[in-house]
């Protein structure tokens, strides 16, 4: 069993529950919050099949994306052992020395992904190539031993899995005595092949069929950095002296580079193998798919805010390269948007939204009157209007559904007109609005993007590209356009055309104009470096001013003028229109909480603000007075705070004791109570110790007992770390994280195990 | 050349055996002369060595195969435990003698062994012959229980029948001896083969299109390039054999003649060279090589393995990592120099403890704590960085990608401390990513 969690400790796995409840679960939990008038059910349903339809994509993504490795894999395996059976008698196969084929799957950074790329390449090589396959990790096999027993173990029992059960009672005979050496291996290989030789019924056929007579065995290590190099070694030298015997196929997974193989292995060992490098697409060219398809489509109707995708992009650029974890995110994304606005059953498809619009609630059409974008709408209208849309639920439900197809027809047009912008922009010198067009669409939805000085430096750039660029540019764009589904484009297809011939046609004439203006244009081309582009520009300038225009300087200027007009029309950011809060996300401060969460921040919170994760009212505290109802160990923690450098031990006490006893006033009995208050005391500290030096990283003062003998007198050091000077500024509960579980945290926090760690002086 | 002579084997035998170990005759001369005849008791225990392919294995092989001698041959590196080992031993046993099916028999210890051994000696008719257990790579039988090297030393006495242990191995026997002190073995040195041998050697196996004289030809090029770099025999047959192609082209095209040697030569060596520096190196793979072979494609279109050292990393671990190589090689108090605005100029020469004094890139890394690591990495770092739970996965990810590795045990959950393994050239190109001076920081380079 492993767990996800980012610390080490004792963990506890209750049984999995067998049955699955949670769909059940989910839309109850979905109305917990409100009453049902808010078509809860229904947002439930929309979520969970726009949320089917958006992994199914993924998966397909993740799959094309994987093909061509896989192919390749795939017919390298095919290839590694049938040359050597078809010529096994030619002079060469028997002088070489056989190496074990070996491929080395680069497959990035991103180790949490690797797992799901493993899966399928597994189902891959079980579908075509052979059915023995054994994933090997190496948390599993410390040893020579251990690898040998996972690794029989994994074959075995995928012979079972091929041939059902006819042949059980026999596995079941030597699982239980099977020694684990390569002899049995090569037995039951030899027992296996044979069998399906001479046997072959009619299921065999179909499998026998797929994969060849004798198909190899692959033995995937999933990270092979991890391997100790004793035990590969081992496992390269036993291997090879049966690879006659036994067809092997390695595949060593490796996230960081190849070098890796050459770091483990001594060339006696790596001269044992036949290694062919395969590399996998990068993590970052993946995202860029799956962004693709996934939000710049007008195809889905959920979209995601400028903020919170800055934030998921962020932490995936920051932080993990994890593709698996972006789209976690986005899934959550999408659960606590339908969760937390109740207006976003009308976010799917145009046909569904405008039939559901006509059944809306009352309390629903109140909540879109409460849109800020929608007040904003309301307040450009003529007065009459205004009464109406505020008064009659009717009216407004007509309107709704305007304004609804009006923001479909935004999406459907701001997709292929980014894309074009996008074409501009890309191939301009130092990308001023970003390589990657999820850059441009950030740049889109924060602002108006003409309004930016990045976009006046590309247009200025675009201004100055050369004629065959221009014309490939202008190819693609109304490839784009005519693609696209916008019915209005038909009109701007004409005109971009339009320039097209233009250029062509300026081809014949410019033998008579090639003139000085035209020669300078090309020595800008050799120059990339802005500062150089600029002089030339404002030197282009002055000689402009004194000279005509060359017709294809003024062709130029025409067509970035053009697409600047399509890009004022058509990328507006959504946040100016009517309604976006339907369907776009934006509350990135909910996601960070969820996302990036900060264990030390949210560890300072509980301890300085209980209420902040236990909700009960007696704990609201207002400003700096320490409450005795707050837990034992959030009142030491804050006495400890109040104090400098040292902590006198008694006077902690007897602050401690003040406080606890403080409101029960002088008649409660105090001498019992003192002496409970000793263990209490003495108990906490210890605690507060562990929290400070849990909180790893934290300058947080470490403590050092200084023992005198004298229990009374004890002193506590409370020393500064000497990383102070770098501390950042605890930010209070902007960061707290694991929200959802309040009592965990407290739990967590009090209920730690006792691992007393006090240095005696 | 000694001839090999023995009364107990027909000459036949023995002259088919002197043509199949060339150049080892007088080690197969002794050793046969220490075996005897069959039913004459040997010595106990043999131990021989010898660098990386001397024939050790091969030797030994052919001999008691040619001689039809009894014999058990394992290696140990293939049965790893001794439990494993011993049961080997005795199922070999039983398959030498075609009486009985063999079975698997549980042995657990040597006692067991010893019994389970007498039992199947005595259970075959070659009770007057002396029995030959070759153990291979015998250098793995020290990480077994203390007891198995002597007791194989010893075997004979224990048994008390007529067995010779043999122990191969490329280490010497002083390494193997115990404290305790055991029977002293007979060691017997396979020396390395010279360039003669190894031309004779590898001469001998010439494809049977082309002369022996042409293949010898070949061989003493190939042998002139790579002699330098490689004396193991097995993986220079596998570059004679890989190359023999390509050295063979202009004969086939009929360009040149098979004695026209200076032409075969100069057709050959750049290639050579070539796959010393690609092949050879396991850069490319063997079967890579014979396809550019065969499309007549220049090696220099495909990258080696070496090629591909770039590592993509996120943004925060390579700050991380950064901040790690900086804790690992500078001095812990010249941090304040570094990260801190006001800081006091430091002399290098005054008041330095000796070992500063090197450079700590000689050294090597040191192990630093995590608090230092995120102290450094606060610094270095332009915006604000969140202590998040993403932070601290990163460093336990590098960890599982041996950039950084982790000192002392696993189990201590505070204060946990780290090395920074990678090299001053990964770190420069990582940290020219991000903009960041690094030899500006490093203690070393001031």
């Amino acid at each position: 069993m492993s767990t996800c969690s980012v610390s080490k400790g004792c963990f506890v796995f209750k049984p999995s529950p067998k049955k699955r409840r949670v769909s059940q679960k989910t839309d109850h939990d979905f109305r917990g919050r409100t009453d049902d008038s808010e078509d809860v059910k229904l947002r439930f349903a929309t979520c969970q099949s726009l949320w089917n339809q958006m992994k199914l994509e993924t998966e397909q993504v993740q799959e094309d994306l994987n093909k061509q490795l896989f192919d390749n894999l795939v017919s390298f395996l095919r290839r590694s052992h049938s040359e050597s059976q078809e010529k096994a008698t030619e002079w060469t196969c028997q002088m070489k020395t056989r190496e074990i084929p070996t491929a080395a799957l680069v497959l990035g950074v991103n180790v949490t992904d690797h797992d799901l790329t493993f899966r399928s390449l597994s189902e891959v090589l079980q579908n075509s190539v052979t059915p023995y396959i054994a994933l090997l990790e190496a948390k599993d096999c410390p040893g020579i031993k251990n690898l040998m027993q996972k690794l029989i173990g994994q074959l075995m029992n995928c012979y079972v899995d091929v041939d059902s059960f006819e042949d059980e009672d026999y596995v079941q005979v030597s699982q239980n005595r099977i020694r684990c050496s390569m002899t049995s291996l090569i037995n039951w290989y030899g027992s296996v092949t044979k069998k399906t030789d001479s046997e072959t019924p009619s299921k065999k056929r179909t499998s026998s069929s797929r994969h060849w007579q004798s198909p190899p065995v692959v033995v995937v290590f999933k990270d092979m950095e991890s391997f100790t190099t004793r035990v590969l070694q081992d496992f390269i030298v036993i291997s090879s002296q049966h690879i006659h015997e036994l067809p092997l196929v390695l595949i060593f997974g490796i996230a960081t580079s190849p070098m890796i193989i050459h770091n483990l292995l001594p060339h006696s060992v790596s001269s044992l193998l036949c290694i062919e490098l395969f590399q996998s697409l990068s993590c970052k060219e993946h995202l860029s798919t799956i962004i693709d398809k996934l939000l710049l489509t007008a195809h889905f109707p959920f979209k995601l805010g400028e903020k919170v995708l800055q934030v998921l992009i962020n932490i995936f650029l920051y932080h993990d390269f994890s593709v698996q974890n972006f789209i976690k995110g986005f899934q959550l994304c999408i659960v606590e948007h339908f969760y937390s606005q109740p207006l976003s059953v009308l976010c799917c498809q145009l046909v569904d939204a405008k039939k559901r619009v006509n059944s809306l609630s009352h309390s629903q059409c109140e909540n879109i009157r409460r849109l800020p974008s929608f007040r904003r709408y309301v307040e450009s209208q003529v007065s009459e209007k205004q009464i109406a849309l505020l008064t009659a639920d009717g009216f407004l439900k007509e309107v709704i559904q305007k304004l609804l197809e009006d923001l479909h027809v935004y999406h459907a047009n701001y997709m292929p007109v980014l894309r074009c912008l996008h074409i501009f922009t890309s191939s301009l010198p130092k990308y001023p609005l970003g390589k990657q067009i999820r850059e441009l669409h950030c740049a889109c939805l924060e602002n108006r993007v003409w309004e930016t000085e990045e976009y006046e430096s590309s247009l200025q750039l675009a201004r100055m590209l050369n004629k065959s660029d221009l014309v490939t540019m202008l190819q693609q764009c109304v490839e784009i356009l005519m693609s696209s589904s916008g019915k209005e484009f038909d009109k701007t297809v004409e005109k971009l055309k339009e320039f097209l011939t233009q250029f062509q046609k300026l081809e014949g004439e410019a033998f008579q104009e090639r003139d000085v203006s035209v020669s300078s244009q090309k020595e800008l081309q050799k120059k990339t470096d802005l500062y150089h582009l600029q002089k030339s520009l404002l030197e282009l300038k002055e000689s402009r001013r004194s000279k005509k225009l060359t017709k294809f300087e003024v062709l130029r200027f025409e067509l970035v003028d053009y697409i600047d007009s399509l890009v004022r029309n058509y990328l507006v950011p959504a946040d100016h229109k009517t309604l976006h809060e339907i369907m776009y996300f934006n509350t990135a401060s909910v996601l960070r909480e969820h996302l990036n969460a900060a264990p030390r921040i949210a560890l300072h919170t509980a301890l300085n603000n209980p209420y902040c994760y236990l909700e009960n009212q007696a704990l609201k505290s207002d400003g700096g007075s320490i409450s005795n109802k707050a837990p034992d160990i959030c009142i030491v923690y804050k006495l400890h705070l109040e104090c400098g450098r040292l902590i006198n031990l008694s006077d902690w006490l007897e602050a401690f004791s003040t406080v606890v006893t403080g409101a029960e006033g002088p008649n409660a009995d105090a001498a019992s109570s003192d002496q409970v208050d000793d263990v209490i005391h003495l108990r906490n500290v210890m605690k507060t110790q562990e929290q400070e030096l849990r909180s790893q990283g934290s300058s947080c003062k470490s403590f050092f007992y200084q023992d005198t003998g004298v229990t009374n007198s004890t002193v506590l050091h409370c020393r500064g770390g000497w990383t102070s000077w770098s501390e950042p500024q605890l930010s209070g509960k902007s960061l707290t994280s694991i929200n959802s579980e309040p009592a965990s945290v407290m739990a967590n926090t009090t209920a730690m195990k006792k691992h007393p760690v006090l240095f005696l002086l | 050349m000694p001839n090999l002579e023995h009364p107990a084997y027909p000459a036949a035998t023995l002259l088919q055996l002197e043509s199949l170990v060339p150049c080892r005759e007088s080690q197969v001369s002794m050793l046969l002369s220490i075996f005897g005849e069959r039913q004459q008791f040997s010595f106990p225990s043999i131990f021989i060595y010898g660098h990386t392919s001397s024939g050790k294995t091969y030797v030994m092989k052919t001999l008691l195969n040619t001689l039809k001698l009894p014999h058990v041959f394992v290696n140990c590196v293939e049965y790893f435990t001794s439990r494993l080992l011993l049961e080997e031993i005795l199922m070999q046993l039983q398959s030498c003698s075609e009486t009985q099916q063999t079975s698997h028999v549980p042995c657990d210890n040597f006692s067991d062994f010893v019994r389970l051994f007498k039992q199947a000696v005595a259970s075959r008719e070659l009770q007057d012959q002396t029995v030959y257990i070759v153990l291979d790579r015998a250098e793995q039988l020290r990480e077994m229980e203390a007891n198995i090297l002597p007791a194989f030393l010893r075997l004979q006495e224990l048994t008390d029948r007529n067995v010779t242990v043999i122990l191969l191995t490329e280490i010497v026997w002083e390494l193997f001896r115990p404290i305790t002190g055991c029977f002293e073995p007979l060691t017997l040195y396979f020396p390395d083969y010279s360039i003669a041998h190894l031309q004779k050697i590898l001469s001998q196996n010439h494809p049977p299109e082309y002369s022996a004289d042409f293949y010898a030809a070949y061989i003493n090029i190939l042998l002139g390039v790579f002699y330098m770099v490689c004396r193991d025999l097995k993986e220079l047959q596998h570059l004679a054999v890989l190359n023999f192609s390509k050295y063979c082209e202009p004969v086939v095209r009929g360009e040149a003649n098979e004695r026209d040697t200076h032409k075969l030569w100069k057709n050959i060596e750049p290639h050579l060279k070539k796959a010393m520096q690609t092949v050879y190196l396991r850069e490319i793979s063997s079967s890579q090589w014979e396809r550019l072979q065969h499309d007549n494609g220049e090696p220099g279109q495909l990258k080696g393995i070496s090629a591909h050292t770039h590592v993509e990393l996120p943004y925060y671990s390579k700050f991380l990592l950064i901040a790690a190589y900086l804790a690992s090689y500078n001095p812990a108090r010249t941090d304040k120099r570094f990260f801190l605005k006001h800081h006091g100029k430091i002399r290098k020469t005054n008041s330095m403890k000796k070992h500063e004094k090197t450079s700590s890139h000689l050294i090597g890394p040191k192990p630093f704590p995590l608090d230092r690591l995120l102290a450094i990495l606060y610094s270095i770092v332009d915006n604000r960085v969140a202590p998040t739970a993403n932070i601290f996965s990163q460093i336990t990810s590098l960890v599982t990608l041996q950039l950084l590795s982790m000192v002392g045990h696993n189990d201590q959950l505070d204060g946990p401390r780290y090395k920074c393994t990678v090299s001053l050239d990964f770190i420069r190109a990582v940290a020219r990513t991000v903009n960041f001076d690094i030899i500006k920081y490093l203690y070393d380079f001031l």
